[in-house]
C-alpha cells in the first residue's frame, strides 16, 4: 500500500529525512505539502491583524520618494510620519489632525470616502454631534420641501432654529 | 472564570443552529473603539495600558454586564493559544506584551478585547446568518460602554483607530462561509475574485492573513469610513445569498453527477476519523469538511452537526493539551487527537 501525505490525504511522492536534535526524522508528503516543508513560506506563522493595512500604506505612501513629511512629527505622542508609514500604526488620535494632508489621500485611496457618515457616540464633544444633527435635519427638510410636505419643513425649520440658537 | 470549565463545551456560534446554518457557521461584527484621552497601543507607555485596562474594567463593571473578565497579561502560552482556538481573543492580542484582557459573556457570542491593536475591540458572534440581530447586539452594548467613557472621534472621521484603515464606523463586518463543493470543483478563485473587486475581503478561520482550513472562509468589509453601519452590513448582506446559492449548485451538481464518487469520498473522511490512530491537525480538517458537508448532503446520518463544528475547535492542538491535562509534542498530540476523535465518533448519533 502507498503511503499516504502526513499533511493531507493525497499519496505521498516524497520522502524526506530530517536531521532534528540529531535523530533522523522521517517526512512523507505530496508535491505541494513537500514545497512547503522545504520552503516554508514566509509569513507562515499566521500575520498579525490587519498586515494587508501595512501592505496597502507601504504601497500607497511608500511607492514614492522620502519626503519632508516623513520628518513631520506629532507634538502629542511624537511619532514621524515615518515611523507611522513603517508600521501601519498611528500613535494616537491627534496624529489624524497633524498628518492630515499625508492621510486624507491615503483614506480616499483605501475607502473611496473622506466623510464618516455612521454612529455618532452621545458622548462626543456636545457641538460636533449638534452639526451632524444639523446636517441631518437640513437633508430631511430638502426632502420634505422637495415633496411638497410642507406641515414637516415648518416643523424642521423650527428644531433646526431651535439648535442654531443653542450656540 | 475558569478556563477549564470552557474546555467540554462549545460556544453558541458551534450550536450550527440559524438560518442557512450548513453554509453559514456564523456571523460576526467587531467595533474598534479608543479613549480619546491616551494615545493608541503601540505609543503607550506600560503604566498608560495599565490605566487604559483598569478605565475599560471599571467602565464594564459599572456597566452592568453580564461579563467574565480574563486577565490575558498572567496567562500561560497554552491558556492564551486556546482563547485564539476558541475565536475569543486574536493572535495578534496573543502574541502582545503588557497589560491587556478579554471579557466573555455567556454561551460565548461577545467578547470584549482591552489593548489589542485599538483600546477597545468588541466582538459579537451568532451562529448562522443573522447580522442584523448581531448589529442589534453589539450596538447596544457599545451604547452601554461608551456611557461611561469617552471616546476618540472626530465629525469628520469618526471613531478614531490605531490603524487608518479601520476609521469612521471601526466596523468589521464578516460572515463565515463553509464552501467544500466551491472548492472541489476549484470555482472559488473565481468568487474571491469577485468579491475582491466589490472591495470585500476572503480570510481564513483564524482570522486576516491566516491560511484557510477545513473549506472555511471569512467574508468581511474592507471599508469603513463613508458608510453607516447599516449600509456596510446591507452590502455584505446582499452578496452573501449569492455565494450560497453557488455552493448550492456545485453541492447539486456534485451528487448529481458523480454520486457514487461523492458518497465514497465522504464515506472514507467519516472511516479515517473513526478509526485512525494518529492524525495530523491539516487531514483532520480536511476530512471533517468532508464529513460537515457529507451530513448536510444526507450521505451521512448518524452523526450531528453540532458535533462537526465542536470538532474543528476541540482538535486544535491547545484543546487537546487542555483536555489531556499537559502539554503535548506534535507526535503525541496526533495520537491524543485521533483518539480523542475515535471516542466523539465511536457510538453513531452524539450530540453532547
Ligand atoms: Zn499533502
Ligand atoms: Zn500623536
Amino acid at each position: 500500500m502507498r503511503e499516504k501525505c502526513q499533511k493531507c490525504a493525497k499519496p505521498a511522492t516524497y520522502h524526506i529525512t530530517d536531521i532534528e536534535k540529531g535523530k533522523p526524522r522521517e517526512y512523507h508528503f505530496c508535491d505541494e505539502h513537500a514545497r512547503q516543508h522545504i520552503n516554508p513560506p514566509e509569513d507562515a506563522p499566521a500575520m498579525p491583524m490587519g498586515d494587508l493595512a501595512v501592505e496597502l500604506i507601504k504601497g500607497q505612501a511608500g511607492s514614492r520618494e522620502p519626503s519632508a513629511a516623513d520628518k513631520q512629527s506629532c507634538p502629542v505622542c511624537q511619532i514621524t510620519f515615518l515611523e507611522f508609514r513603517n508600521s501601519g500604526r498611528l500613535g494616537c488620535p491627534h496624529d489624524y489632525e497633524v498628518f492630515r494632508n499625508e492621510l486624507m489621500p491615503l483614506l480616499e485611496n483605501i475607502h473611496d470616502e473622506t466623510r464618516h457618515c455612521g454612529k455618532v457616540p452621545k458622548r462626543a464633544p456636545r457641538n460636533s454631534q449638534r452639526q451632524t444633527e444639523l446636517i441631518e435635519l437640513r437633508n430631511k427638510l430638502k426632502r420634505a420641501i422637495a415633496a411638497e410636505d410642507y406641515e414637516t419643513a415648518a416643523r424642521l425649520r423650527d428644531q433646526i432654529k431651535e439648535i442654531e440658537q443653542e450656540r | 472564570m475558569n478556563l477549564d470549565d470552557l474546555t467540554r463545551t462549545g460556544g453558541e456560534w458551534l450550536k450550527g443552529s440559524g438560518p442557512e446554518s450548513d453554509i453559514v457557521m456564523c456571523s460576526r461584527i467587531r467595533l474598534a473603539r479608543n479613549l480619546a484621552t491616551y494615545p493608541f497601543i503601540n505609543r503607550a507607555s506600560r503604566g498608560e495600558r495599565a490605566d487604559i485596562e483598569r478605565e475599560f474594567r471599571t467602565a464594564l463593571t459599572d456597566a452592568n454586564l453580564d461579563l467574565s473578565y480574563i486577565d490575558v497579561n498572567s496567562l500561560p502560552k497554552l491558556d492564551r493559544q486556546f482563547l485564539v482556538e476558541r475565536q475569543l481573543i486574536s493572535r495578534e492580542h496573543d502574541n502582545a506584551e503588557g497589560p491587556r484582557g478579554v471579557a466573555i459573556g455567556p454561551e460565548e457570542n461577545v467578547s470584549v478585547l482591552i489593548n489589542e491593536e485599538d483600546h477597545l475591540r468588541i466582538q459579537v458572534m451568532q451562529s448562522g446568518l443573522s447580522l442584523p440581530d448581531v448589529w442589534e447586539r453589539i450596538n447596544r452594548l457599545d451604547d452601554q460602554i461608551e456611557e461611561q467613557l469617552t471616546y476618540a472621534f472626530s465629525p469628520q472621521l469618526g471613531y478614531l483607530t490605531a490603524c487608518p484603515t479601520n476609521v469612521g464606523t471601526g466596523i468589521r463586518v464578516g460572515v463565515m462561509l463553509h464552501l467544500p463543493a466551491l472548492v472541489h470543483t476549484k470555482q472559488i478563485d473565481k468568487v474571491f475574485r469577485a468579491l475582491h473587486k466589490i472591495n470585500l475581503a476572503v480570510r481564513g478561520l483564524y482570522g486576516e492573513g491566516t491560511q484557510a482550513f477545513g473549506d472555511f472562509y471569512q467574508i468581511s468589509n474592507q471599508q469603513t469610513l463613508g458608510k453607516s453601519e447599516t449600509e456596510l452590513i446591507k452590502n455584505l448582506s446582499d452578496v452573501v445569498p449569492q455565494i450560497i446559492s453557488y455552493e448550492r449548485q456545485a453541492r447539486k451538481a456534485m451528487i448529481e453527477e458523480r454520486r457514487q464518487v461523492l458518497h465514497d469520498r465522504v464515506s472514507r473522511a467519516y472511516g479515517v476519523l473513526k478509526t485512525a490512530h494518529t492524525i495530523s491537525s491539516e487531514e483532520t480538517m480536511l476530512l471533517l469538511s468532508d464529513v460537515r458537508m457529507g451530513i448536510n448532503l444526507g450521505l451521512i446520518d448518524d452523526l450531528e452537526i453540532p458535533t462537526v463544528n465542536e470538532l474543528f475547535i476541540h482538535t486544535q492542538p491547545a484543546h487537546l493539551q487542555k483536555l489531556q491535562g499537559r502539554p503535548l509534542e506534535v507526535d503525541d498530540r496526533n495520537i491524543a487527537r485521533a483518539s480523542y476523535l475515535r471516542s466523539r465518533l465511536a457510538n453513531g448519533k452524539h450530540t453532547d
